[in-house]
């Protein structure tokens, strides 16, 4: 079983090739946590069903594997060897592809991907221009692999990095390639890897770990989730290379608890690469010996913070403390400790397999490689999305994304979840990359990019994330929790219509203060949000202040629900379900709402099928 | 596992020392450690944090304080289905607050609070890494996809008849 | 020694000084509240923050954890600085105005208006009795419980603690406890009776002209230069 050294390796890849008929036919299924949520357990189970009742069992292999992020059109099928690509996919119909495709060869018409420009069908997976049009370095493979079977990892190349890293490069040369590829932390601050791997090299002291920050608490942002789930071993190859380059002998790997799927892969493939002899002692032979524990979250933002998350591994409050001194010097238990995001491990195994200069070609000159970044809100294509450092968000939207549903025209996209900014549509044209972003009071951040469309409310986004952060605040600075909560009170007024424009200017005051005063990283950017949506969206906090009107159509205390006479069919589908008992009328006649009793819940807005619902 | 009520109390001290035992009683694993006393309790019993504290050696403040920081960990008993619904940005940009507040009113709870009869436990979290499907609520480890406030009743009523029906059969 | 600048001194700090320990040590005044010399320093308040660095890359700390090191420049009194502190100061009153000590910053520092809605919360959260308790006193009964905006400081599970000696150390290291302001009408929350100081140099320049503090009755300007152009980071 255990793999003894590099050629070991290359061998087991071999025979394993050979083992695995090129030609033979195989079913995948995304079996990520976003499908699950389409059902995608029972449509496995019954493929699998399918052939076995088709006599067909031991011909045809059903596999799960990880996410390859077309989240939209789950379920998601692929059929080899053509590649033929089926999305959408329910349970009804497996009997189809089963007798169609897989012994009759057809394409099933109705499950192909029709291409919203073109409105021609694609029957390829390598066809599908959301996926074309990206550069799938990290993504790629989840679609692949089976996350729950080492071979799978293996046979694509898998560990062939590590064994090249082990066997003919020096730690210090690991680092001068990894420095050289100009890989930049993915987590968000986009510090360089290499230099942060060169500092935690250099530190005094003998014990030295390296940890894999998992806690992706950016609401709207799972493109860690993804590769965790979906590559486990491709972060555990990166995690190894890089505690070898740093004289790390054990690892941890944070992950938060509200991704149960990532932890059982995870703890299932380090499992899996012990038994191999690819963790744990004499590494392929050699003298490097590394482990890793698997720790979990239990549900605090955060811990997502360098110095928190090293706390919440020593068994204590996830409080952050002062940095210097950095983890890099002194970390978990006092010991040099190396932090790197999930995005950022799973780059490693690229950069030594293909070297420095294949992958700085990637990217800008400040910003090298790809990003993944979660694309969701109002946008047609809501997935992952891998694209070059230097792209533009208007290519990313619109070329990949497939631009605002519904007609709707767009309004800004928010970057950087709850620590970045909101960038209006007249900045689309600009390239992702780390300095141009934060130059317009946004930033990279881990990958969140939330679609915004006419009918969001840049003030209650605001709001919204204040919310968010005074949850997650660990309590300790004045700034951050009495500031945080203040803000909070400031835009609750604005957002009720009774704020005032001095309330403006306070909360500007405000603002500066708590990103200047904070300790740590959430307080200093919990003002993003309101600072980003004040300077690129005042017109709209005037509104609500000056007007007493909410432009997007969503503060409730300054809309009002109405009934539109001509659309009205008095069907009466809406007094039905208004739980305030505030619609009124009769057959015949168009029904009517009392504002005094509407509660604005949203219920008949929804409900009602001829669009006459009127909010304004 | 129906366990809607506190586990006796002689019952602690046993769980609490099999769980140890897969730990080693190390102090770093103690979050780890409340995780899985959760598991077996549906919640952290006081009992089982003060004898936790006395095994493991650590302050009952720094025990308490630890478990009232995370916020996956309930110190009040929780009820036999948990609710919860995602607030994360996705989700909110469609509407999650207008489904979290039909859950409310069905239910007659706020988040992080138990329905009276112990059957149902609303909850919200942050993200789910779903958002394709958001609103997204999850019942039981079920994850259901853009849920609207229209579809929330449906699916209480399609947990309460499940329950009946589990009744009934038992009953039979 | 540590050779570092503080205010324009050069100064010298021992190895393990903190910033704040530094500046005591020359008779720099920085104000603090969650600080005590018996104790280990938190930086919960940020009222002790001052601005490290110069140009773009400047950034507040707060003095009391960050460690004293060769080189660094350190303004205790920045425009910067005294903005913070002076916000700082109003959230606290907005959450706990019966403090003396609270009301004294206040008048220090010419905070006049609080700007926020009123909590009357007798805990401004500075943790010293949380540490007096377990470092001092070695009972360790009380604690940070929750977090957030639902932080406070309470024994497990709000009982009687059985590991409390009832020594009253907490009572007496308390900052809103100590001295309760008899001042304030509920409208106002401020009383401005007690200290009041106001360094009017820094209408015209980046840093306070002096450092006296505790006798500066700002009468040193008269008729200062003409003002400059506000130095401050616009968003």
């Amino acid at each position: 079983m255990r793999i003894k050294n590099g050629e070991d390796l290359s061998k087991l890849r071999k025979s394993i090739m050979q083992k695995r008929d090129k030609n033979r036919r195989l079913i995948t299924v995304c079996g990520g946590t976003g499908c699950r949520a389409y059902g995608c357990e029972d449509l496995i189970a019954a493929l699998k069903n399918e052939v076995e009742k088709s006599g067909l069992k031991g011909k045809v292999e059903v596999k799960a594997t990880g996410c390859p992020g077309f989240c939209e059109r789950g379920n998601l099928v692929v059929i080899y060897p053509e590649g033929i690509f089926y999305q959408r996919v329910k349970t009804e119909d497996v009997p189809d592809i089963i007798k169609e495709t897989i012994v009759g060869k057809k394409i099933v018409d109705r499950l192909l991907f029709v291409d919203q420009v073109t409105g021609q069908k694609v029957t390829y997976e390598k066809d599908v221009p959301f996926y074309k049009k990206q550069t799938r370095l990290l993504l790629g493979n989840n679609g692949i692999v089976d996350p729950t079977d080492i071979e799978d990892y293996i046979v694509i190349g898998g560990y062939s990095a590590l064994a090249k890293a082990l066997s003919t490069m020096k730690p210090e040369k690991v680092i001068e390639e990894v420095k050289k590829a100009g890989l930049r932390g993915r987590g968000g601050a986009g510090f360089p890897a290499g230099l942060k791997w060169e500092i935690t090299r250099k530190a005094k002291g003998t014990q030295k770990y390296v940890v894999c920050n998992a806690d992706e608490g950016d609401p709207g942002a799972f493109m860690d989730r993804s590769l965790l789930e979906g590559n486990p071993h491709s972060i555990l190859e990166g995690l190894t290379i890089g505690a070898y380059a740093i004289g790390a002998s054990n690892g941890f790997v944070y992950v938060r608890n509200e991704y149960p799927l990532a932890v059982q892969n995870v703890t299932l493939a380090v499992e899996q690469a012990r038994e191999r002899g690819l963790l744990g002692e004499k590494i392929l032979g050699t003298d490097f010996s590394f482990d890793v524990e698997i720790v979990r979250g239990a549900g605090a933002f955060v811990c997502g913070e360098e110095t928190a998350l090293m706390a919440s591994i020593e068994g204590a409050r996830g409080v952050p403390k002062q940095r210097p001194p950095f983890p890099s010097d002194r970390g978990i238990w006092g010991k040099p400790t190396n932090i790197n995001n999930v995005e950022t491990w799973a780059n490693v195994p690229i950069i030594i397999e293909k070297g420095a200069d294949w992958y700085s070609k990637i990217g800008t000159k400040g910003s090298k490689g790809t990003k993944i970044f979660a694309l969701v809100g109002k946008i047609n294509n809501t997935g992952l999305v891998e694209v070059p450092m230097g792209t533009t968000i208007s290519e990313t939207v619109y070329g990949i994304g497939g631009g605002i549903p519904n007609g709707k025209q767009l309004k800004a996209i928010q970057i950087g979840g709850p620590s970045g900014g909101c960038i209006p549509k007249t900045f689309i044209d600009v390239p992702i990359d780390y300095d141009e972003l934060k130059k317009l009071g946004g930033m990279m951040g881990s990958g969140g990019m939330v679609v915004m469309d006419e009918d969001t409310c840049m003030v209650d986004v605001a709001k919204y994330f204040l919310e968010f952060l005074l949850e997650e605040s660990c309590g300790k600075c004045t700034t951050c929790r009495d500031g945080i909560e203040r803000m909070l009170e400031i835009v609750t007024r604005i957002t009720d219509g009774n704020g005032t424009m001095k309330d403006l200017d306070t909360l500007s005051e405000l603002a500066e203060v708590v990103r200047d005063a904070s300790m740590c990283g959430l307080g200093q950017t919990s003002p993003n949000p309101v600072l980003s949506t004040l300077r690129h969206f005042r017109d709209e906090y005037v509104a609500h202040i000056k007007d007493k009107k909410c432009p997007g159509r969503v503060c409730k205390a300054l809309i009002t629900y109405s009934i539109e006479k001509d659309k009205c069919t008095s069907c009466g589908a809406c007094k039905k379900r208004c739980p305030q008992g505030a619609i009124s009328g009769e057959k015949g006649k168009p029904y009517k709402i009392d504002p005094s009793k509407c509660i604005r819940c949203n219920v008949c807005y929804e409900t009602c099928k001829f669009g006459a619902i009127k909010k304004e | 596992m129906a366990a809607t009520c506190a586990a006796p109390t002689d019952g602690i001290p046993k769980t609490v020392d099999k769980i140890l035992g897969k730990y080693n009683s190390d102090k770093k694993w103690l979050i780890s450690i409340l995780f899985d006393i959760q598991n077996e309790f549906r919640y952290l019993p006081r009992e089982a944090l003060q004898y936790l504290s006395k095994k493991l050696d650590i302050p009952m403040t720094d025990v308490y304080s630890i478990a009232t920081f995370y916020k996956a960990f309930s110190l009040t008993p929780r009820g036999k289905h948990s609710v919860t619904v995602c607030m994360g940005t996705a989700c909110h940009v469609r509407g999650s607050l207008s489904v979290l507040e039909e859950f409310e009113r069905q239910l007659e709870v706020r988040p992080g609070d138990t329905t009276p009869d112990k059957m149902f436990s609303l909850s919200t979290v942050s993200c789910l890494g779903c958002c394709a499907m958001g609103p997204i609520a999850v019942v039981d480890e079920k994850y259901h996809g853009q849920v609207t406030a229209n579809k929330v009743k449906p699916l209480l009523d399609a947990v309460k008849k499940a329950d009946a029906g589990a009744a009934a059969k038992k009953a039979a | 020694m540590i050779k570092l600048r503080i205010d324009g001194l050069d100064v010298q700090a021992e190895e393990g000084w903190t910033i704040l320990e530094t500046c005591k040590f020359y008779g720099i005044d920085v104000p603090t509240l969650c600080y005590d010399e018996g104790l280990t320093p938190y930086g919960g308040c940020r009222l002790c923050v001052v601005e490290i660095g110069e140009g773009p890359g400047a950034k507040l700390a707060s003095s009391c954890t960050y460690p004293a090191m060769e080189g660094l420049v350190v303004r205790t009194h920045s425009r910067r600085v005294v903005k913070a502190r002076k916000m700082v100061i109003e959230l606290m009153l907005a959450r706990c105005s019966s403090s003396k000590t609270i009301q004294d910053l206040a008048s220090k520092y010419d905070v006049h208006e609080v700007r926020f809605k009123l909590k009357h919360e007798d805990c401004i959260l500075c943790g010293l009795c949380v540490r007096v308790c377990e470092q001092q006193m070695m009972a360790g009964a009380i604690g940070f419980v929750n977090r957030g905006k639902d932080v406070k400081i309470t024994t497990p599970f709000d009982i009687k603690s059985d590991v409390c000696r009832t020594c009253g150390a907490c009572m007496y290291i308390c900052p809103a406890c100590s001295a309760r302001c008899q001042g304030p009408q509920e409208e106002s929350a401020i009383c401005g009776g007690c200290l009041n100081m106001t360094p009017s140099c820094l209408e015209y320049y980046d840093d306070a002209q002096c450092f006296m503090s505790e006798t500066s009755c700002g009468t040193c300007v008269r008729e200062g230069p003409k003002k400059k152009e506000s130095s401050e980071k616009k968003v």
